[in-house]
């Protein structure tokens, strides 16, 4: 005797909440052999707004805990992740079409990234930074900070492992995060989402947002308390103008990157959204 | 008589041999260029110094084909460290030559000699010193090993550290492996030629680096120029910007230096005398013509009045003239034009109720000048509090709390340079966690070293001039190979992304 | 010259204070006051010694430095004939030269008050009127290691031989032990025992030993203690130990002088000494007293300097000056 299955609404993720698009929109999402998975949410640009408020809000909590602390907090996701490895495993394997062996190598590797980047949390800063030897008598030391919010295009290709590569990177060295999921794959980013709001993931530091990254990204990329841009995603939109845009306030711009190996772990991929920041003191006995 | 009116000590310009005109350096040699020539004046007098090379855009494609094959043939082909050694070549022939840029220096742009001899070219001639030494080290840069040099550069630099300026974008360049295209700014290109003259001495191989003269458009033809792989820009965040959006979609690396509107914080507990000292520093250095400049000071209302008042003190003792004397402390403003923005933004901060206050200094009749002027009762709200004035003008906020400090700071769409100043250790540490500012100087300011990084967050650009981090912006990593790629889990190969 | 009176410098001291001047208030008060960044001191004084001091400037500076001399002999070896010889000098610098000005005082040990008195004779007098004060050292100099009995003898026998002016030395130890209370009390009574019979008073010179107090904010507390307790002059050095007068610590004892004088109007002397040997120095010293407290200052009663040998350079600079070409040490004369 089967049981009629209780199929889930996807949402957007924004603040720590999962909110529908505040314009009533969504869209069909579907698998790889055309069957119907779910409508997802399709955000529009008051639902980016919103995100880049509420990474604004939560930046400074984040960039202001300690790097030990973001280190766990990273950490108890690739927990949380592991812990509900087989929902992941059969989301992919439905949205992709791929085996289930190839939707296993996807997750274990996204678990296992967030695992690399979150023991990065409290070295990186010891790599990136260093005390300068100046000509004369003063203390001088120099240090990686987050650049602020980021929004990000999110790799399009991919379902989870081209989410986490773009944004576990960006959240270690404090950065919050406004990330235009995949437009063909949005379930696991949601799903991720979810692990997220029930981990230790600050609200806002976050924040996924579901639909047409043609549509959205041109706002996060002129929105003037955006500070940074990600176009790893965007190889496919028209990327330049998103550049072009971000120029306005002198964003920080990630070019795009295609094939199988975008967003590969890299300890540039964490610097490339900090500032560093130098800092003088005199030193003297008298 | 009046033993503060010091007899005039000028420093002789007999140790300059100037040419009549100059022609752009390319390919190892001065040539014509094919725009129309331009005078450079000293703007302490308005009189003609030279004639300089008009680079049009034909000139400028040479200067970038120059540039290309020396990379191509010579630098790329050259051991790191006989790079080094030309460095070191160039930084011992600065030193020997030091007085000569000096005056030249403040002849053409107007800054005292006091400045340019103790502190622009001495730094010179220390950039070139520490990134001679990198030029065989680049493995140890943070790129991994075997960092590649990015091709040809060009950098497009500013009036207000013209010398300086070109060290600091040529020797980390250079040190890397690049070759160089080099505008220097119109109202300042004199240092630049001389120092042409010094690669001759040097005996630096042809196209390595290439110093082309003009104005903005010849600026923009230099950055746009197809066959160029970098582009290192100092100077106003509007420029900054058009650069930006012109080279988007393009495979070009850039670093952007651009406009500050640093606060300058002073608590209750500050080491007082040194404070106002730190004060008269970050604002009236170098006429205030800084990017970094402590253009708005936040002084704890507690002590605003005395502040203020040991201010207008200290700037009486200032001394306003002839930038070749030596006892000169304010020189001239660079250019007719800066004046003029001075001067605007400066009425409407009269205007907008702010209240005015210049040091009584004697104004020369020729030049362009400005007297050392506070403005006090500035609102955040304010222009003046707002707006690069990049000129000898203070805006004199205040604030109750460290909190409110912070606010106040942080409250521009510039990040360059803030200033802090108490006696509390832990508060220094704190509040320079807090601001979100590239540079931050504890109990001084405006202090540079070539050991140190130096840039901006937000709309003061992107990318670090100096130490490490500045050599870095002249590298990429090894193709197919990567550090932390081969460290992590997996890791397929180096990631193609590359910041600007 | 005549120090200032004893009852408004104690009422002065209690009004700023507002208390006793015992070792509490005293150290509430004086490390109230911002501290000193030794870096930023150190640069504005390097910043002051650039100065280039030129022709006519030159002229008149080398004129000032001279008229601003103590001239100093403070050697076991002294005797009634070094002192002769000494104010022989002072009265008449150069023997070639006419023109040139006096110093503003001799300066030995107690004494050798009345060998100066004797030897400066008419001249003897109050150096603002162009005549020469005689100085003496005072109270245990130059260790200040004795009972306050025998440091107001030391000083009331110098001021009845004749001494015009007293260079007392704090008790550096009680100082560093935070008895400011103590070092309060003994400056003051030293400046009591500076009273003559008549009433007027020698004027005191405080000096700090800036090289055993090390620090700068040290530094700038003992000179507020000073001029709190009565003195009329703070002087960096005794010229007895290595660490003796430096440009930064001048210039933060000018600075003190100067918001002094702000609070209260009152103008107050320093007095470097000790390590000062050339002209290029001196004029330094010039300039940083000019810019900082202004030159009213550069006047015998508000500025000295504390040298021997420094006379002896001035006059080469002079002759320089005079004959456009450089002169040598046997064109001098040996004190």
């Amino acid at each position: 005797m089967s049981r009629l299955a209780v199929p889930k609404t996807y949402k957007l993720y924004i603040g720590g909440a999962f909110p529908r698009s505040e314009s009533g929109r969504t869209y069909e999402v579907l698998s790889a052999d055309g069957a119907f998975l779910a409508n997802a949410a399709k955000a529009s640009r008051k639902d980016a707004r919103d995100a880049v408020v509420a990474a604004r809000a939560a930046v400074g909590g984040w960039a202001g805990a300690t790097a030990y602390n973001r280190g766990q907090v990273l950490y108890r996701i690739a927990e949380l992740l592991e812990g509900r490895r087989a929902q992941f495993v059969a989301e992919i394997e439905e949205a992709e079409g791929a085996t289930r062996a190839a939707a296993s190598a996807q997750v274990d590797e996204a678990i296992d990234r967030w695992v690399w980047y979150a023991g990065w949390a409290d070295k990186f800063a010891q790599v990136a930074g260093n005390a300068n030897p100046v000509a004369g008598p003063y203390f001088n030391i120099s240090v990686p900070e987050p650049t602020g919010v980021v929004a990000i295009v999110a790799p399009q290709q991919s379902s989870l492992l081209g989410f986490v590569s773009v944004v576990a990177p960006a959240l270690v060295a404090g950065n919050a995060v406004v990330v235009v999921a995949s437009e063909r794959f949005p379930l696991s980013a949601i799903s991720l989402s979810e692990v997220l709001a029930t981990s230790d993931v600050p609200k806002g530091v976050v924040n996924v947002l579901t639909g047409s990254p043609a549509e959205i990204a041109p706002w996060l990329a002129s929105h003037a308390d955006v500070n940074a841009l990600d176009l790893v995603g965007a190889g496919d939109l028209d990327w330049i103008d998103l550049e072009i845009a971000a120029a306005d306030t002198l964003k920080r711009v990630l070019r795009p990157e295609q094939g199988p190996d975008a967003a590969a772990p890299a300890l540039g991929r964490i610097s490339a959204f900090t500032e560093t920041k130098t800092v003088w003191h005199t030193k003297s006995m008298k | 008589m009046n033993f503060l009116e010091y007899a005039p000590a000028p420093e002789s310009t007999a140790i300059l041999n100037l040419r009549e005109q100059y022609g752009l350096f390319i390919d190892g040699e001065f040539v014509d260029g094919r725009g129309e020539p331009f005078q450079t004046i000293s703007p302490a007098t308005e009189a003609r110094i030279a004639s300089i090379s008009n680079a049009n855009g034909a000139d400028v494609s040479d200067a970038v084909a120059a540039a290309r094959r020396a990379y191509d043939r010579t630098w790329s082909r050259m051991s790191g460290r006989d790079r080094g050694k030309y460095l070191f070549r160039i930084a011992r022939l600065v030193q020997e030559r030091a007085r000569e840029l000096a005056v030249a220096e403040s002849l053409d742009n107007g800054k005292p000699i006091k400045e340019s001899r103790d502190v622009d070219v001495p730094l010179v001639a220390a950039w070139f010193f520490y990134y001679a030494g990198w030029a065989d080290k680049l493995d140890h840069a943070g790129l991994g090993a075997n960092p590649r040099a990015l091709g040809v550069a060009a950098q497009v630099i500013p009036w207000n550290f013209p010398l300086l300026m070109l060290a600091w974008k040529i020797a980390p360049a250079l040190a890397a492996g690049n070759t160089v295209v080099l505008k220097p700014a119109e109202t300042t290109p004199l240092t630049a030629l001389i120092f042409a003259d010094i690669l001759q001495q040097a005996d630096l191989p042809p196209g390595v680096v290439n110093i082309v003269t003009g104005a903005g458009d010849t600026g923009a033809a230099l950055v746009a120029h197809e066959g160029v792989d970098k582009v290192a820009f100092t100077g106003s965040t509007a420029v900054g910007r058009a650069i930006a959006k012109q080279i988007a979609g393009t495979e070009k690396k850039v670093t952007l230096e651009l406009g500050g509107k640093a606060a300058n914080i002073v608590f209750d507990d500050a080491p007082i005398d040194q404070a106002i000292e730190g004060i008269v520093n970050g604002i009236f250095f170098n006429q205030g013509h800084v990017c970094c400049a402590g253009s708005r000071l936040l002084v704890q209302e507690s002590i605003h009045d005395e502040v203020v008042d040991r201010l207008k003190a200290r700037l009486s003792t200032l001394r306003l003239g002839d930038p070749l004397d030596k006892n000169t402390d304010i020189g001239a403003i660079n250019s007719r034009e800066q004046l003029d923005r001075i001067r605007e933004l400066s009425d409407i901060g009269v205007a907008e109720g702010a209240e005015r206050w210049s040091a009584p200094c004697e104004i020369p009749e020729n030049g362009f000048w400005y007297a050392p002027t506070i403005f006090t009762g500035v609102q955040t709200s304010s222009r003046i509090a707002r707006d690069e004035i990049f000129g000898p003008v203070l805006s004199v906020l205040t604030f109750r709390t460290p909190a409110e400090a912070v606010a106040k700071a942080n409250n521009t769409p510039y990040g360059l340079s803030a200033g802090i100043w108490t006696d509390k250790g832990s508060r220094i540490l704190a509040v320079a966690d807090q601001l979100r500012a590239g540079v931050i100087w504890a109990n001084t300011f405006n202090r540079f070293d070539p050991a140190s990084p130096f840039g901006g967050y937000k709309e003061s650009g992107y990318g670090r001039e100096g130490g490490r981090h500045g050599l870095a912006a002249y590298l990429a990593p090894a193709t197919g190979v990567d550090r932390a790629a081969a460290a992590a889990p997996k890791a397929k190969s180096a990631t193609k992304g590359s910041k600007r | 010259m005549t120090g200032t009176s004893l009852i408004t410098a104690r009422e002065r001291a209690l009004a700023v204070l507002g208390g006793e001047p015992d070792d509490a208030t005293l150290r509430r008060y004086l490390h109230g006051i911002p501290g000193v960044d030794a870096v930023g001191l150190e640069q504005r004084a390097a910043g002051l010694g650039t100065r280039s001091i030129k022709t006519a400037s030159k002229a008149w500076a080398l004129d000032r430095i001279i008229s601003l001399i103590d001239l100093t002999t403070l050697e076991g070896a002294d005797t009634p004939g070094k002192v002769r010889s000494l104010a022989a000098k002072a009265l008449n610098p150069d023997p070639a030269d006419a023109t040139t000005p006096r110093v503003a005082a001799v300066c030995v040990y107690g004494d050798m008050v009345p060998s100066a008195v004797d030897a400066l004779g008419a001249a003897h007098g109050d150096p603002d009127d162009g005549l020469i004060s005689v100085a003496a050292v005072a109270t245990a100099f130059p260790s200040g290691r004795a009972s306050l009995e025998i440091k107001l003898a030391d000083t009331a026998e110098a001021v009845a031989a004749g001494a015009d002016e007293i260079d007392m030395v704090i008790d550096r130890g009680a100082f560093l032990a935070g008895r400011y209370g103590l070092v309060f009390d003994q400056i003051a009574a030293v400046k009591e025992a500076c009273r003559r019979a008549d009433g007027t008073s020698a004027s005191l010179k405080v000096i700090l030993e800036t090289g055993e107090l090390v620090t700068y904010d040290n530094v700038r507390r003992a000179s507020w203690l000073s001029i709190l307790a009565g003195g009329d002059f703070i002087k960096t050095s005794t010229g007895k130990v290595p660490s003796a007068a430096t440009l930064p610590v001048t210039l933060l004892m000018l600075e003190v002088v100067r918001d002094w004088h702000l609070a209260t109007g009152q103008r107050i002397g320093v007095k470097p000494a000790g390590g000062i040997r050339t002209s290029k120095d001196a004029i330094k010293y010039l300039v940083t007293v000019a810019e900082t407290v202004g030159e009213e200052w550069l006047v015998p009663h508000l500025f000295r300097f504390g040298a021997s040998s420094l006379l002896n350079d001035v006059l080469l600079q002079r002759q320089k000056l005079a004959t456009s070409h450089y002169s040598g040490p046997d064109y001098v004369t040996i004190d």
